[in-house]
């Protein structure tokens, strides 16, 4: 019995790594060199245990731990440090890569029919499950060996083996979890974007969760998986017993997926299907209803997290003084202006940031024409009483209305965190012009998106160059010492530095100008091209 | 002129012509079958008189407008269907058929209803769940309850059962009777036969026939079974005879069509015991211009 379930396993392990062999060690090497390279820079960041003591003291905020959780912050050295601000995060990301990879051999390919024919095949019941979930959990069990031994690889004082090792099991373990949870939604769901849905639900959840119990109630943390990692206290008493309860939970999440898996029908699932509506809303009948339905929840999302990062960037603003004091790699990106305090300082720099930041969601917005295009299905709308103008005008218009929204999210978030931490606090319109002083630029980048759907449709990813560009050469700018015409070759290099500079109009009209000459150039184009 | 006229159309993708110089004209009020193999141009014709790509050389018209120019005048009065439906997701096949009528401008709620009930669909569902059958049901469904005066289909049955292309089948001749066009692209020969007032053959971007069936039958061959008291004799030696069989009693052969009375008078001396002819099929007439393509290939290759 048990024999004819597993049948043929396997050889359907082998099929998945086959299938999987760029994706795995792509995830593998991103989170393996992230991990890697953080406590190198720390240790050039903060040489000292002086300098590490004020990031220490920074750390020290209600909304610090609630982002990244607690940490060692006494003994703050550069191993509590990665394991403090560095561990949780990662763990994140690891749970995600699970999620997405074990969804597409479970439910994905049951849901693309792939699965039909492979249990056409003498194959065991169990065998696709047990051969996707041995695939991600190797995966993790690498990602684990990788990390770890690599961390104490770098050679780090404060990192030692031990530590290290947890470190490494801890990102796998909450890897392994996170497939546990996968692969029994896989079981409940019927369809994969649900099964992804409703595991991300509920990694957000447990961060959630661990966010309110490390900031409230401690005892609140130990109900999430997430919460676990930083009891596991990396680098400094080494709980190992928690890999232990990981691995203990993720096998009970496995066995139950098993047997919901033996006994439901094939591309059956245990949550009832909800019928959808049978007629369309008012708003769904127009182009720009449509636009605005297809990218709904990538839009709430982008919009949760732009005032996330608001609000994690303005709950440090109190602290600004007394860690930029004396760190001169710092104050090199600044603005070094004489009158104003190092926040006031800080303050463009950090726009410049969230406005790049804040440029990716408008641009995916009109992106998703060209996706829609690709798939075919702007045929169905062209070849309907609807012009190329007022497509594009649909796609158009959505991206400019979700930039403002985008960046006033941000802006507002920082103030509100700002104000709440600091003694004497900026006033919201000093931060919000300071922010919505980049539109102009942000609406040059949509302009080059649409120019390039219009005229060369085949480089539009070229936009997205442009945006790291952007972020490196005016990040790291100041530190580099790059030549001014580098950043003069991004629009965010033009706009003025409020409230450290005046406003300047004549830079600002001039972007604007830039914009709308990118954007009836891509209109002119949309509507000569053909289509597909 | 009719209310779909297309001149010496080109079209070049980079070097490649996909199209060159079809000519085409579809009249009011008729069902027109556009038949051709795969990668012969039927749908980048199709997307050229949707004004979807654009036109390298030649004219096309629908009711007298340009086809590139006057594209969103033209679809206020055109339904679609393509041959691949690809929908969205994650929205529902009601959602989307709603969407479609919308953006055409009308809205006909009860034949709407109707049309779902007949092609039995399922409206609550979600795109994604839908196989290739039921997403050409959505399509089929917004266009038929459209009030369009030029119905363009490409391919629209290939994924419908037998019971669900009769219905398609009844709702063409119902647009037809109400005096609307029709252009069909398909593979099914008989579907083409059986509603189609004139066809079109393309090949290879080029149109090597257009006519009624009747007309392009007289290109073709006729079958016939022959039965006769005394042995058939010189047959073979006859111009226009074709594909002679030898069986039991009787001789299979085909005939062209021009060549007929020469036939029928030379057979009517051997005394004639059982005679059947069949009118050669749109397979046949299709076969022939796929073995004419052969022979030509099989020559240059020699």
């Amino acid at each position: 019995m048990e024999r004819s379930l597993s049948k043929n396993t396997g050889f359907l392990l082998r099929f998945i790594g086959r299938q999987d062999r760029i994706r795995i060690p792509l995830w593998l090497l991103g989170i393996s060199f992230f991990t890697l390279v953080v406590p190198v820079a720390f240790k050039d960041m903060y040489p000292t245990q002086q300098e590490r003591d004020v990031m220490a003291k920074t750390m020290e905020n209600p909304a610090m731990t609630a982002m990244v959780g607690n940490g060692n912050l006494d003994h703050y050295t550069i191993g509590a440090m990665t394991a403090h601000q560095m561990l949780l995060l990662t763990a994140v990301v690891v749970g995600l890569m699970s999620i997405l990879l074990l969804t597409r051999h479970t439910r994905g390919d049951e849901e693309e029919g792939r699965s039909e024919l492979i249990h056409s095949l003498p194959v065991g019941r169990l065998a696709n499950l047990m051969a996707a979930c041995i695939v991600v959990i190797g995966t993790n069990v690498l990602l684990a060996l990788i990390t770890g031994f690599g961390l104490y690889a770098l050679g780090i004082k404060t990192m030692n083996l031990e530590g290290s090792l947890l470190y490494g099991a801890i990102l796998g373990g909450t890897g392994i979890i996170f497939a546990g949870v996968t692969a029994l939604f896989s079981q409940l769901s019927e369809n994969s974007r649900s099964v992804i849905g409703y595991s991300i639900a509920l990694l957000i959840i447990a961060y959630l969760v661990r966010a309110v119990g490390d900031v409230s109630n401690k005892a609140l943390s130990w109900f999430s998986p997430l919460g676990w990692i930083t009891q596991a206290e990396v680098y400094a008493t080494n709980n190992w017993w928690l890999v232990i309860l990981m691995v203990g939970v993720s096998i009970v999440l496995f066995l139950i997926a098993a047997f919901l898996n033996i006994i439901r029908d094939l591309e059956a699932g245990f949550l009832p299907s909800r019928p959808g509506k049978e007629t369309a809303s008012l708003v769904l009948q127009h182009p720009i209803g449509l636009a605005l339905k297809l990218q709904r929840t990538g839009t709430i999302a982008w919009a949760l997290g732009l005032f996330v990062i608001g609000v994690s960037y303005g709950s440090v603003l109190g602290d600004l003084e007394t860690f930029f004091e004396g760190n001169e790699m710092l104050e090199n990106m600044l603005v070094d202006k004489a009158g104003y305090s190092m926040t006031e300082q800080f303050i463009p720099m950090l726009m410049m940031v969230i406005a790049i930041l804040a440029t990716v969601p408008p641009i995916m917005a009109v992106n998703k024409l060209l996706g829609e295009e690709k798939k075919n299905r702007v045929d169905h709308l062209l070849s309907k009483a609807v012009s190329r103008s007022r497509l594009l005008g649909s796609y158009l218009i959505i991206a400019i209305i979700n930039g403002v929204i985008m960046l006033s999210l941000a802006a507002v978030g920082l103030w509100a965190a700002g104000t709440a931490v600091m003694d004497d606090a900026f006033s919201f319109w000093s931060i919000y012009s300071a922010a919505i002083v980049y539109y102009p630029a942000m609406l040059v980048m949509i302009g080059v998106v649409v120019f390039l759907i219009g005229v060369l449709p085949k480089l539009a990813s070229i936009i997205w160059i442009y945006i790291v560009y952007s972020f490196f050469v005016l990040y790291l700018g100041g530190l580099f010492d790059f030549p001014e015409w580098v950043g003069k070759l991004s629009p965010f290099g033009y706009i003025p530095q409020l409230p450290v500079e005046e406003m300047e109009w004549l830079p600002v009209s001039l972007l604007l100008l830039t914009a709308i000459i990118l954007m009836v150039v891509g209109f002119i184009g949309y509507n000569k091209r053909d289509i597909g | 002129m009719g209310i779909l006229n297309v001149t010496d159309l080109t079209k070049q993708f980079g070097k490649f012509t996909a199209l060159d110089g079809v000519d085409l004209t579809v009249n009011e009020g008729e069902v027109f079958g556009f038949i051709g193999p795969n990668g012969a141009g039927k749908s980048t014709t199709i997307r050229v008189l949707l004004g979807i790509i654009k036109a390298t050389a030649g004219q096309v018209e629908i009711f007298g407008k340009d086809a590139w120019k006057d594209a969103v005048e033209i679809h206020k009065r055109i339904a679609y269907v393509p041959g691949d439906v690809n929908l969205w997701p994650n929205l529902t096949g009601g959602e989307v058929i709603d969407l479609f009528l919308r953006l055409r401008g009308g809205n006909n709620k009860n034949k709407r209803d109707e049309l779902i009930e007949m092609f039995d669909l399922d409206p609550s569902k979600k795109c994604r769940t839908y196989s290739k059958g039921n997403r050409q049901k959505v399509a089929l469904v917004a266009a038929f309850s459209s009030d369009a005066d030029l119905y363009i289909l490409d391919e629209p049955t290939s994924g419908l059962d037998p019971l669900m292309e009769q219905v398609f089948q009844k709702c063409v001749g119902r647009v037809k009777e109400e005096g609307k066009s029709v252009l069909l692209s398909s593979h099914i020969l008989s579907e083409v036969e059986k509603l189609c007032d004139r066809i079109g053959i393309i090949r290879q971007g080029k149109m090597i026939e257009t006519g009624t069936l009747n007309e392009l039958r007289h290109l073709t061959r006729t079958h016939l079974l022959v039965e006769t008291k005394q042995p058939m004799k010189g047959l073979e030696e006859l111009s226009g005879v074709h594909a002679l069989v030898e069986m039991e009693q009787a001789l299979s052969f085909q005939v062209d069509t021009e060549h007929l009375d020469e036939v029928m008078k030379h057979i009517s001396k051997f005394g004639v015991l059982k005679l059947e002819s069949a009118p050669p099929t749109l397979e046949d007439l299709f076969m022939r211009h796929y073995e004419n393509n052969d022979n030509i290939k099989a020559g240059g290759a020699s």
